[in-house]
């Protein structure tokens, strides 16, 4: 089959949800947020949003509060980093039942490994 | 006048600042405009100092030139300032029946050569100073002495060494060095 | 100088300079190092004087001169650079990224040796230390011909989308003044249109240029099986064999162009009827001319291949050029250390096998800027001649001019 019709001579990908796997497998911690915390939701508005801003990997979605994609976090731990108010903390990976996402196998197996 | 031949190997001999470099590349330029199918003027490779001496040289062909090596054995030297003659081999190489051309206010009678090498002198440096050619009161000579070259050899006419230095040197300045050159043609002996 | 069209004494620099302006670059970045400063010295003041219409970017070393063209490249951009010796060797990573990127930055590289020890002089051993990057390589053999290939530089690297290392002996040819003549600036404009770049930037439609590739060939987010990093060599390489046939067809369409076609990958003089070749790349070649008339004048019937495009190698046209003669006698202004003189060891592999190949012998000459005249080129070959004669098929190269007493 061959990769003839790739159509590119170079290296070159177009950004898009799981372009590189499911890499929300390589975490060890997760974020959890504080609603109570959160300025977005404080202010009920669109308002910080530097979590969605700083997520290296664009697995934060804006929002009141904003929502992890837990499908492809890695827990780098950025968001918690810098959030100016605290409200973002990392817990280790299995301290809270997964709330169910798309395509993640820790989601589907459940909070213990 | 030279013999005609298919090349003739020049080398120039000057300080740091004299302009040796300049006056090689000038007369290559000349000498294509005079007829001279092949042309290649170069400096000497590698750092420069203004003071030390500095060696260039040029080559007329009559066919595109393809050598790059060093001239080792030219048919006519000429040197810049007489300062030079005691110290280094401006001298060495130099062909029987060629000519060596000296900037100097003695007589060519004074001045050593090969055998068999005819000397040409003239005092380009009253020339260039007559023409106002002065930097830091020290006269440049490099210009001037192309007409004591053409007048000595016959390679190149007067015509196109002034065109020559017209692409080199903004109006006043082309001036100002072709008649320093024209002064040292009148001046020159041998 | 502006230099107007038309032919003017010029050194090897000035060509260069002028053929990147005629080009109408756009992005000029690059560091000065001895023996190519004067091209950028000149870049400079054209672009501050406005004569030309480019953006000059003023950058700290090679490395980031390099860089500043590949992104201009990456863009869209026409771009040019030039760098001699440990300049090249600074910017090593990033020639390699721009040929892995495949992208059609024009460089002149004046030749000159790698420290250490520390020497400005000529000699091949920059250019010939990145030849496996993947650049087209040429070689000029003078003034002339820096000013042609370096404008036939751009329209081979954006045809093909391969970056063009146009390489010329420092001192020899950089700061020696010959005839150039210099083209007209609207036939320029009609040899050189613009070309397109693989890449693509859209604000609209972002995209990641150059990501990590894997080794294996992966689905991208539409589906369609995408090229690993195999697959994209396998197409630069390519790419490199199809400039086999573009370096002579760019050539043919200068020499229509402009009246002067010269030879497309490799040239020759009295090669025809020769029994020995000497073959060599950039002046040393032309010097090497006169070293062949010498020796026909004494008898010993010689020639000379000229190696213009060093890579791609152009084995098909050295088996053609050298298949019947006696004998070649290779001459090599660097060395691959540990081994022989490069151009030795392609020219040795194309033959080998081939109908008729000739016995290969090495010479290296002119390292650190060392004197290589045309009777000592002469001079060698006839020692090569007599050695070949008496039977000798392997033989040590011979070091031209070398002062180290004692050595054979």
């Amino acid at each position: 089959m061959g990769t003839k019709d790739c159509g590119h001579e170079i290296s070159m990908s177009t950004p898009s949800a799981g372009e590189a796997g499911a890499t929300g497998d390589w975490r060890t911690e997760r974020p959890a947020l504080d609603a109570g915390a959160c300025l977005a939701v404080k202010q009920r508005k669109d308002a910080c949003q530097l979590c969605w801003v700083y997520c290296p990997d664009v697995c934060i979605a804006r929002g009141v509060p904003p929502a992890v994609d837990l499908s492809y976090c890695k827990g780098c731990g950025i968001c918690a980093e810098v959030c100016p108010t605290g409200a973002i903390r990392m817990v280790a990976d299995d301290e809270h039942a997964a709330p169910a996402a798309p395509g993640g196998a820790r989601a589907a197996a459940g909070a213990r490994t | 006048m030279l013999p005609r031949q298919d090349l003739y190997e020049i080398r120039w001999h000057g300080r740091g600042g004299q302009g040796a470099v300049t006056a090689a590349k000038i007369l290559a330029d000349a000498a294509f405009r005079s007829g001279f199918p092949g042309v290649a003027s170069a400096p000497s490779f590698g750092s420069e100092r203004r003071g030390a001496p500095v060696t260039a040289s040029t080559r007329l062909a009559s066919a595109p030139v393809r050598l790059h090596s060093q001239v080792s054995a030219p048919d006519i030297v000429v040197v810049l300032d007489d300062t030079l003659l005691g110290v280094g081999n401006a001298t060495a190489g130099l062909k029987p029946g060629g000519v060596l051309i000296v900037n100097t206010a003695r007589p060519a009678s004074a001045v050593a050569a090969p055998a068999g090498v005819r000397v040409v002198t003239a005092d380009v440096s009253a020339s260039a100073a007559s023409a106002g050619l002065l930097v830091g009161g020290t006269p440049m000579v490099n210009t001037a002495i192309l007409g004591t070259f053409a007048a000595a050899t016959g390679l190149v006419t007067m015509e196109s060494l002034r065109e020559a230095v017209e692409a080199v040197f903004p109006p006043a300045a082309a001036r100002r060095n072709y008649e320093a050159a024209l002064a040292a043609q009148r001046a020159t002996h041998g | 100088m502006s230099a107007p069209a038309g032919t003017s004494v010029l050194t090897g620099n000035e060509a260069a300079a002028i053929a990147a302006r005629l080009a109408r670059v756009q992005v000029v970045a690059a560091y000065p190092i001895t023996p190519q400063s004067p091209v950028v010295e000149t870049l400079s003041r054209w672009v501050d004087q406005g004569e030309l219409r480019a953006e000059f970017v003023r950058v700290e070393s090679e490395h980031s001169a390099l860089t500043v063209c590949i992104a201009a490249a990456t863009v869209g951009a026409r771009t040019f650079t030039a760098t001699s010796a440990n300049g090249l060797a600074y910017m090593n990573e990033q020639v390699w990224w721009a040929a892995g990127a495949r992208l059609p930055v024009v460089m002149c590289c004046v030749n000159r040796a790698m420290a250490a020890p520390w020497n400005v002089l000529n000699d091949q051993q920059d250019s010939m230390s990145v030849r496996d990057a993947g650049w087209v390589q040429l070689y000029c053999r003078d003034n002339q011909e820096i000013l042609d290939a370096t404008l036939q530089a751009f329209r081979i690297a954006e045809r093909l989308h391969l970056p063009v290392m146009v390489c010329y002996d420092g001192f020899l040819l950089s700061h020696t003044s010959t005839p150039v003549t210099v083209p007209d600036a609207a036939a320029v404009d009609a040899f050189l249109p613009p070309g397109a770049p693989l890449t693509v930037v859209d604000l609209a439609r972002p995209r990641n240029i150059g990501p990590v590739t894997l080794a294996d060939p992966r689905a991208d987010a539409d589906g369609v099986l995408c090229h690993g990093y195999m697959e994209l060599r396998a197409l630069h390489q390519r790419a490199l064999e199809e400039a086999l046939d573009v370096i002579p067809e760019v050539e043919r369409a200068f020499a229509g162009a402009f009246g002067r076609g010269r030879g497309g990958l490799v040239w020759s003089h009295l090669l025809d009827d020769a029994e020995v070749a000497l073959v060599a790349a950039g002046s040393l070649a032309m010097e090497a001319t006169v070293a062949a008339e010498a020796l026909r004048a004494g008898g010993v019937r010689a020639g000379v291949l000229g190696i213009r495009a060093y890579r791609p190698f152009p084995s098909a046209a050295i088996r053609a050029a050298l298949g019947g003669k006696r004998l070649a006698v290779v001459l090599d202004k660097a060395m691959s250390y540990g081994h022989e003189g490069p151009i030795c060891s392609d020219v040795r592999g194309a033959l080998l096998g081939s109908d008729a190949a000739p016995a290969v012998f090495g010479a290296v000459a002119g390292l650190g800027g060392r004197e290589v005249a045309a009777p000592q080129i002469a001079e060698t070959v006839r020692r090569a001649v007599r050695d070949h004669d008496g039977g000798a098929r392997v033989r040590r190269a011979e070091w031209i001019n070398l002062k180290l007493e004692g050595t054979p």
